[in-house]
């Protein structure tokens, strides 16, 4: 069939017009080959401008378009939609682009802009000569969803999609849930027991039929795509059977490997067979950390928990993988604290803790039952130092940015240390106060005076043993004064990092993390609970230091997008993809290499490359590295392009 | 191993101990410091303003002098001269442009490419000799004398140009350990000597020094060892208004690593040049057997 385009060239009021001569370009163009009809118009996007397009695709059986305006990420949809509309497969639509390729960069030169213009044309409509009419792909969408980490975002992201009706699975890679917070004692503004916080969420996420939690689990392999990733899981089996297990501790005092204890952040130790961390936790066991027994450590084939188990309880099973589908991942894998040690100003000292190890201190579960006792030698500490942004804000030798959760969470920590020592003194070094959440600055001024909170405000520039005392050199930058104070413990507000292991894990599954190691949102206002992949989200402090309501807001931002996704029936994806000719291909795998959404692969017994075109977005890449031109993507094939490139270069010579 | 050595002013006139005691340790060691023949005032204080190219001029010209000798190495003792040379290279290496001004200024002079290495005696000791080299060089070891390392700031900071780790520098400890001496570590041995407010502000040096000779004191310390003229006179001199300052603060003496490197050599009590400490040392290090 011959064909019938129709060009429209858009004034866009003066943009375009005011250097394009508009209706010379329409003369010129009305007689081109294959053009059936051309006008022009001060608006082609208004309703009486798409009117005008609707008639000459009906009135002069139009086969095509060439829409000269504005960009493509502009205007291409409307226009293919109205095409649609009027019966006309939308990708037979193209934009010839002469505004921000034309009119704009020419101003004031309309003899230039117009032939370059009138070129642009040109080449467009060669390009729509060939272009084929195609559907869009239906790709189908796996309605269960993967929520990596088990603390307080990941049980509520899991919680959300799990109320919306649909399967989630939470793999935590500890033996408990609860994530940090289990940690902690109390949580401020309203200092409600953090355990109990942690308990009730945990308890909702383990009775909510669509949550499936697999703990000592990792993500082992990813492959796939939005609506079905493929993924491989590996589980330590549990080498205690909670169902057998009756706690009589028989094989705890058999073990014999001892490990600092991570909960308790090496305040106490463990045997590799012992309790979960947290008396108060209903999801309380005895539980066998793989990592610290010896059958791992040292491969040694030690039995003593087996042997000592009466009730057959203990077995050491082979990790089990797991191979799921689901359509989309929430990454909630949380945060740690920056290593003391990376202090070299500050002695590595038993009563030199970070603010977890004094979340510990505090807590009843704790090393000491809740009282605040020093490490080296048990005695009630009467003067605590708190120094904030250890680590934080110093772009020259450690963190340039803030950690957003220590000012509140050291005053929490300062007025529970008063609340339990009365006749104690609490000093705080600090930078500033960053107290900007609803009730935060409330909260602050109400410690400072109620519990006398010592505030002084500079950067401590020592730490060092002195006798019983712990010597703590500092400024005020109020007075101006060098301070000196003989502490008897000093509490570090760690800089907020990454879990260890967040830049493996992102590499894995094709995510951006930033230079910190925290995982990048796709846009940080308009996009920031995605990530540049497709159908996987972010929650918590993954993504930066957050506090638990921040945590919060994350995950039911991060649930609500994976609800929106779902409820769709299937995904489609644009068919503008690579295709291959089986005929000409002969496996070499360039494009393979050359493509960076892994969509291309080579047939290993036929040798010819294979496109996934649910994962192809149509780049190009592939068709540029292919020696013999058998890979080509559609509607851009490299017959288009060398036509659009001898219009470009007969038609239009640069002036130099 | 020769080479030339930057000796500076006060090395000449009240830090006399320091370099004899240092050039004969040196030598001990096999370590030949040759003065060099010609050079000028280091310039003292490194100048932090970025445009301030004339007072690039006297540090660089003195590597041009070592330049001179053929040696792209520069040997110093004071941390001061030390801070100022090595900064001054630091700051001509960094930019090129203001590198070009500098040397069109100098035009009597030739091209300098920023390629002299300026190092302290202490890094020779540590990174070329080793310390079990100093150990066999002991001939009477400092034992029973209770040492505390005092840093000061000059030779720690900033990072780029330091000898040691700026928070925990063990370099003089290593020293001394191997010199047989019994080593206190004091959390004052990287603060403050309070520097030149010695001139206008005596109160401000007597308040510093205090801290950090009776924490030294406090740590059991008998003996301060240091490698800087001017935290030298602040530490030593000064004791005589901290007694006036502070009632029942005890003196100590202060002594640079190269003297007791001199004593445990037993190299011939003249090169200590002990009379020009302002807390006469002697009496204890008689009492501990170490001179006659
Ligand atoms: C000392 C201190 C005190 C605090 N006090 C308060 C307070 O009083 N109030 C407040 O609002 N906030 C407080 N916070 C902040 C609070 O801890 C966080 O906001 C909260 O923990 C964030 O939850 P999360 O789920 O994002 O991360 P986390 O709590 O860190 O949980 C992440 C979970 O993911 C798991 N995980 C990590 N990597 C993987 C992996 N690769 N695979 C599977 N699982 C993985 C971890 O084991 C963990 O269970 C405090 C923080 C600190 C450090
Ligand atoms: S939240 Fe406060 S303590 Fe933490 S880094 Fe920011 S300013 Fe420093």
């Amino acid at each position: 069939m011959k064909p019938r385009i129709g060009v429209f060239v858009c004034h866009c009021g003066l943009n375009i017009a005011a250097t394009v001569e508009v209706s010379e370009v329409v003369k010129a163009i009305e007689h081109y080959p294959g053009v059936a009809h051309a006008q022009d118009y001060i608006y082609m996007c208004s309703d009486p401008g798409q009117e005008l397009v609707r008639k000459a695709i009906r009135e002069k059986k139009l086969t095509g378009l060439v829409m000269s305006n504005c960009s493509p990420s502009l205007h291409e949809r409307t226009f293919r939609n109205l095409a649609a509309s009027e019966g006309l497969n939308p990708y037979l639509v193209e934009v010839a682009n002469i505004r921000e390729y034309c009119s704009w960069p020419h101003q004031g030169d309309k003899e230039t802009a117009t032939k370059k213009a009138l070129t642009i044309i040109k080449a467009t409509i060669e390009r729509v000569k060939r272009n084929q009419a195609l559907v869009p792909l239906i790709v189908p969408l796996q309605k269960r969803v993967l929520v990596l980490g088990g603390g307080v975002a990941g049980m509520q992201t899991a919680l959300d999609i799990a109320n919306g009706g649909y399967p989630v699975t939470i793999l935590e890679k500890e033996a408990y849930l609860g994530g940090r917070v289990r940690q902690l004692e109390r949580t401020f503004l309203t200092m409600e027991s953090a355990p109990d916080l942690a308990n009730e969420m945990i308890d909702r996420t383990l009775k909510q039929p669509n949550i499936e939690v697999l703990t000592t689990s990792r993500i082992e392999n990813l492959s796939g795509y939005v609506g079905n990733f493929e993924v491989q899981i590996r589980q330590q089996l549990p080498w205690v059977d909670p169902a057998r297990c009756n706690g009589c501790e028989a094989c705890v005092a058999a073990c014999p490997a001892e490990v600092p204890s991570t909960f308790d952040r090496g305040l106490t130790t463990r045997k590799a067979v012992d309790w979960t961390p947290g008396e108060r936790h209903g999801d309380r066991r005895i539980f066998l950390d793989h990592a610290a027994c010896l059958r791992v450590t040292r491969q040694e084939n030690c039995t003593a928990c087996r042997e000592a188990c009466a009730e057959g309880a203990i077995d050491y099973p082979e990790d089990r993988l797991i191979d799921r589908t689901y359509g989309a991942i929430v990454v909630a894998t949380g945060h740690d604290l920056y290593r003391k040690s990376a202090l070299t100003e500050y002695a590595e000292d038993p009563d030199v803790l970070d603010a977890l190890q004094f979340e510990r201190l505090l807590s009843e579960d704790g090393p000491t039952g809740g009282k605040v006792l020093r490490p080296s030698d048990g005695k009630e500490p009467k003067e605590v130092v708190f120094v904030q942004c250890a680590g934080s804000r110093d772009p020259d030798k450690h963190f340039p940015y803030c950690s957003k959760v220590c000012c509140m969470y050291t005053c929490k920590e300062a007025r529970r240390y008063r609340e339990k020592v009365p006749d104690g003194q609490a000093y705080i070094f600090y930078i500033d106060i960053r107290s900007t959440g609803k009730g935060y600055e409330e909260f602050v001024k109400e410690s400072v005076e109620k519990e006398r909170l010592l505030y002084l405000k500079g950067k401590v520039s020592k730490i060092a043993r002195k006798g019983d005392k712990l010597l703590v050199l500092g400024g005020d930058t109020i007075t101006g004064l060098q301070v000196e104070v003989e502490a008897d413990l000093v509490v570090l507000a760690m800089a907020t990092v990454p879990n260890p292991g967040a830049k493996e894990l992102a590499r894995l599954l094709n995510i951006n993390t930033d230079p910190y190691g925290f995982i990048q949102e796709a846009h940080p206002k308009l996009a920031p609970v995605e990530t540049l992949t497709a159908g996987i989200y972010l929650a918590g402090t993954s993504q930066a230091p957050k506090d638990i309501p921040h945590a919060i807001y994350q995950a039911g931002g991060a649930a609500s997008k994976i609800l929106s996704l779902f409820s769709r029936k299937e995904l489609v994806h644009e068919p503008l993809v690579a295709r291959v000719d089986q005929e000409i291909c002969a496996g070499c795998g360039y494009c393979r290499d050359n493509c960076a959404f892994q969509a291309v692969d080579v047939d290993p017994i036929r040798k010819k490359a294979m496109v996934n075109e649910a994962l192809c977005e149509g780049c190009g890449a592939c068709a540029t590295a292919c020696p013999s031109g058998a890979i080509q993507v559609k509607n851009l094939d490299s017959k288009q392009v060398f036509d659009m490139i001898s219009i470009v270069t007969q038609d239009y010579s640069m002036q130099p | 191993m020769k080479i030339p050595y930057y000796p500076g002013c006060t090395l000449k006139t009240k830090a006399k101990d320091l370099e004899d005691s240092a050039i004969a340790a040196a030598k001990v060691l096999g370590v030949e410091m040759e003065e060099l023949p010609q050079w000028n005032c280091c310039g003292t204080v490194y100048s932090l303003s970025t445009d301030d190219l004339i007072h690039q001029i006297g540090p660089i010209r003195n590597l041009i002098r070592a330049k001179e000798q053929g040696s792209d190495r520069l040997v110093t003792l004071c941390s001061m001269c030390y801070n100022t040379l090595k900064r001054a290279n630091e700051f001509f290496l960094a930019d090129e442009e203001k590198r070009d001004r500098i040397n069109r200024y100098m035009d009597e002079e030739m091209d300098y490419a920023g390629d002299v290495t300026v190092v302290h005696l202490l890094e020779i000791l540590r990174d070329e000799i080793g310390m079990d080299k100093v150990k066999a060089a002991v001939k009477k070891p400092l034992t029973g004398l209770k040492v505390s390392p005092y840093y000061g700031c000059m030779l720690l900071r900033p990072a780029s140009i330091g000898i040691d780790d700026m928070e925990r520098p063990t370099v003089m400890e290593d020293l001394l350990r191997a010199l047989g001496a019994e080593v206190i570590d004091d959390p004052y041995k990287t603060e403050c000597c309070g520097a030149y407010q010695t001139v206008n502000r005596k109160d401000v040096v007597v308040t510093c020094v205090h801290s950090i000779l009776t924490s030294a004191q406090g740590n059991g310390a008998e003996v301060v060892a240091l490698s800087c003229p001017l935290c030298d006179f602040n530490l030593d001199n000064r004791q005589k208004d901290i007694q006036q300052a502070y009632a029942g603060f005890h003196t100590m003496p202060v002594l640079y690593f190269t003297q007791l490197m001199a004593i445990a050599f037993d190299l011939d009590e003249s090169v200590c040049r002990f009379e020009l400490s302002s807390q006469d040392p002697r009496p204890l290090l008689k009492s501990k057997g170490l001179i006659a």
